[in-house]
C-alpha cells in the first residue's frame, strides 16, 4: 500500500486549526459583537484611518497573512471530509479539488490584497 | 447473510448520541472561523479604495440584522478553540520515566497561549 | 428456579434466521430483573428456559474475551458489562453489532475484522531467528510507551461506533490501527516501516476524521482515536522531515 500525501494538507489542517483556536474567539468578539454593539470602543479599531496604519507595517501584514490564510485550509480540509462522508463518495476527486481549490483561492486573494496595500 | 448495517449520516446527527452531534458542530465550526477571516479579506481589500467604500462594508457587518450571525459566530469558535485543545491533548504525548503527563498537560500551555493571544489582539488592535 | 424476582424486565431481540431469509424482525421477552444480571444474563435466560433458539456469541462473561459486543439500546457494549438495573425499567433492545453483516440473530461475520487486522502484521516481527538463550529484554519503561494500546481484547466495539467504517470499504479501523501503534511502539519489534506503509495509506489513519466515538466506547481504555490521531502526527513528522527524520526505537 502506498503512503498516502494526506500529511502535506494535514499539516496545514492542524497550523490552521491553531491559528484559528488562537484568534478566532477574539477577532469575533471584537470584530463581530464588540463593534456592532458598541463594546469596548471595538469599532474604532477597525476604522479606515486606523487599519490603514496598521497594515503599513510589512510584519503586520506578513502576521496577518499567516492568520487569514491558515484557517481557509483548516476549513477546507474538514469540510471536504464532511462532504465526502455525508455520501458524495463517488465524485471525492471533485470535492477534493473544490475544497484545497477554494483555500488555495482565498490564500491568493489575501496575499494578493495584502501585497497591494 | 445480512448486508451491514450502519447508521446514515443524518441519524448521527440528529438523533443516535450526542457524541456525534458534537463531532457535527464541531466541523461546521470551522466554517465560522474562516468567513472572517474572509470578511477581513473584504475590509483590507477596501482599505485600498475610498473610505466611503470601507464604512459601508462595516454598516453592513455591524448592522442589528447581523448580531445574531456574530453571536453564533463566537459561540462556535469556541467550540472550535476548546474541542481542538483537546484534540491536541490526545495527539501529542509528553512522557515523564513510565509516566504519560495527563491529557490535560498539553492543554495547559496550549489556553495560556490563547489567553496570551487574546490579551495581544486587543492590546495592538487598541494601541498598537 | 428460587426465589425469582417479582419484577420483570421487557427485552427487544433482533431476529433472523438465514434458512428462513426475510426480513429481520424484533422478538420480546420478558426477563426476571435481578439487580446484580448484565444483559448477557438475560440472554442465557431466553436461550435456556424461553427460546432455544436465540443465537448469540459469549464466552468468559467477564469483559477479557471480546465475544459478546452486541447493540444495546443502539450502543455498542460488551452485553457481560451492560448491568440490565442501568436500563431498567425501559425496554433493553439488544441488536447485533452494527457495521458487520449478519449471520444469524444477534452473531455477525467478523472476516473483515480479521483481514484488517491481519493487514498490519499484528505480532512482533524479527529480522533474524533470534538464539533461544536470552529473551528479549525490555525495561518498564520500553513498555509503557504501548502497554495501553495492548490491552485490545479485539472485540469490535469501536469498529460499530466508528460511522467511518460504517460507509467505507477498504478502511481499517480503529483496533488494527490501535494494534499497529503497539507493534510499532515495541522495542523488541522489527517491522516498523512494513506496518507504516499500511498504517500510512489512504484507507489507514487518513480516512479517520477523529469522531472519537471508538475510544468512548472501548471498553479496555485502549484509546484508538489517541492512537490514530498520534500516527498522524508521526506520520506528519516523517514526511516533513524526510530522511532526516529519527528512526529506529528508543
Amino acid at each position: 500500500m502506498a503512503r498516502s500525501k494526506e500529511p502535506i494538507v494535514w499539516a496545514l489542517f492542524g497550523a490552521g486549526g491553531m491559528v484559528a483556536a488562537l484568534f478566532g474567539p477574539i477577532l469575533i468578539f471584537l470584530l463581530g459583537i464588540a463593534a456592532s454593539t458598541g463594546l469596548l470602543g471595538a469599532a474604532e479599531m477597525f476604522s479606515y484611518a486606523h487599519m490603514r496604519e496598521l497594515a503599513s507595517y510589512p510584519l503586520v501584514r506578513i502576521v496577518l497573512f499567516g492568520i487569514i490564510s491558515l484557517p481557509m485550509w483548516h476549513w477546507a480540509h474538514r469540510f471536504r471530509y464532511i462532504l465526502v462522508d455525508l455520501g458524495l463518495r463517488s465524485i471525492r476527486l471533485l470535492v477534493v479539488v473544490a475544497c484545497y481549490g477554494t483555500a488555495l483561492a482565498l490564500t491568493a486573494a489575501a496575499a494578493l490584497v495584502l501585497w497591494q496595500l | 447473510m445480512l448486508p451491514k448495517r450502519a447508521m446514515s449520516w443524518s441519524e448521527y446527527m440528529t438523533l443516535k448520541r450526542g457524541a456525534y452531534r458534537v463531532f457535527m458542530l464541531r466541523e461546521v465550526s470551522s466554517l465560522f472561523n474562516a468567513l472572517y477571516m474572509v470578511f477581513l479579506i473584504v475590509m483590507l481589500h477596501d482599505l485600498r479604495g475610498p473610505k466611503a467604500d470601507y464604512d459601508a462594508f462595516l454598516a453592513l457587518l455591524w448592522s442589528p440584522a447581523m448580531i445574531p450571525l456574530h453571536a453564533v459566530a463566537f459561540a462556535f469558535a469556541l467550540l472550535h478553540t476548546i474541542t481542538f485543545f483537546n484534540a491536541m491533548g490526545k495527539a501529542i504525548v509528553i512522557r515523564s520515566g513510565e509516566e504519560r503527563i495527563s491529557e490535560g498537560g498539553m492543554a495547559v500551555p496550549a489556553y495560556a497561549a490563547w489567553v496570551v493571544a487574546t490579551l495581544f489582539v486587543v492590546w495592538f488592535l487598541g494601541h498598537g | 428456579m428460587a426465589n425469582e424476582p417479582k419484577e420483570t424486565v421487557k427485552l427487544e431481540v433482533f431476529r433472523w434466521h438465514p434458512e428462513k431469509g426475510g426480513e429481520p424482525s424484533f422478538q420480546s421477552y420478558e426477563v426476571p430483573f435481578h439487580k446484580d444480571w448484565v444483559v448477557l444474563d438475560a440472554l442465557n435466560h431466553i436461550k435456556d428456559t424461553i427460546d432455544g433458539s436465540l443465537t448469540y456469541r459469549w464466552s468468559c462473561r467477564m469483559g477479557v474475551c471480546g465475544s459478546c459486543g452486541m447493540m444495546v439500546n443502539g450502543v455498542p457494549k460488551l452485553t457481560c458489562a451492560a448491568f440490565l438495573r442501568d436500563y431498567h425499567p425501559e425496554t433493553i433492545r439488544v441488536e447485533p453489532l452494527a457495521n458487520f453483516p449478519v449471520e444469524r440473530d444477534l452473531v455477525i461475520n467478523l472476516e473483515d475484522f480479521l483481514k484488517k487486522l491481519s493487514s498490519v502484521y499484528p505480532w512482533i516481527h524479527r529480522e533474524k531467528t533470534d538464539s533461544l538463550a536470552q529473551e528479549l529484554r525490555q525495561t518498564p519503561k520500553q513498555l509503557a510507551t504501548f502497554k495501553q494500546f495492548s490491552m485490545c481484547i479485539n472485540c469490535m466495539l469501536c469498529y460499530a461506533a466508528c460511522p467511518i467504517y460504517g460507509h467505507g470499504e477498504d478502511v481499517i479501523g480503529p483496533a488494527a490501527l490501535s494494534l499497529a501503534r503497539r507493534y510499532n511502539l515495541d522495542s523488541r519489534d522489527q517491522a516498523t516501516e512494513k506496518r507504516k506503509d499500511v498504517v500510512y495509506s489512504e484507507h489507514g489513519i487518513w480516512d479517520c476524521t477523529f469522531v472519537g466515538e471508538c475510544s468512548t466506547v472501548c471498553p479496555k481504555h485502549v484509546d484508538p482515536a489517541g492512537a490514530i490521531q498520534q500516527s498522524k502526527v508521526e506520520a506528519t513528522n516523517e514526511f516533513m522531515l524526510g530522511p532526516f527524520y529519527p528512526r529506529g526505537k528508543r
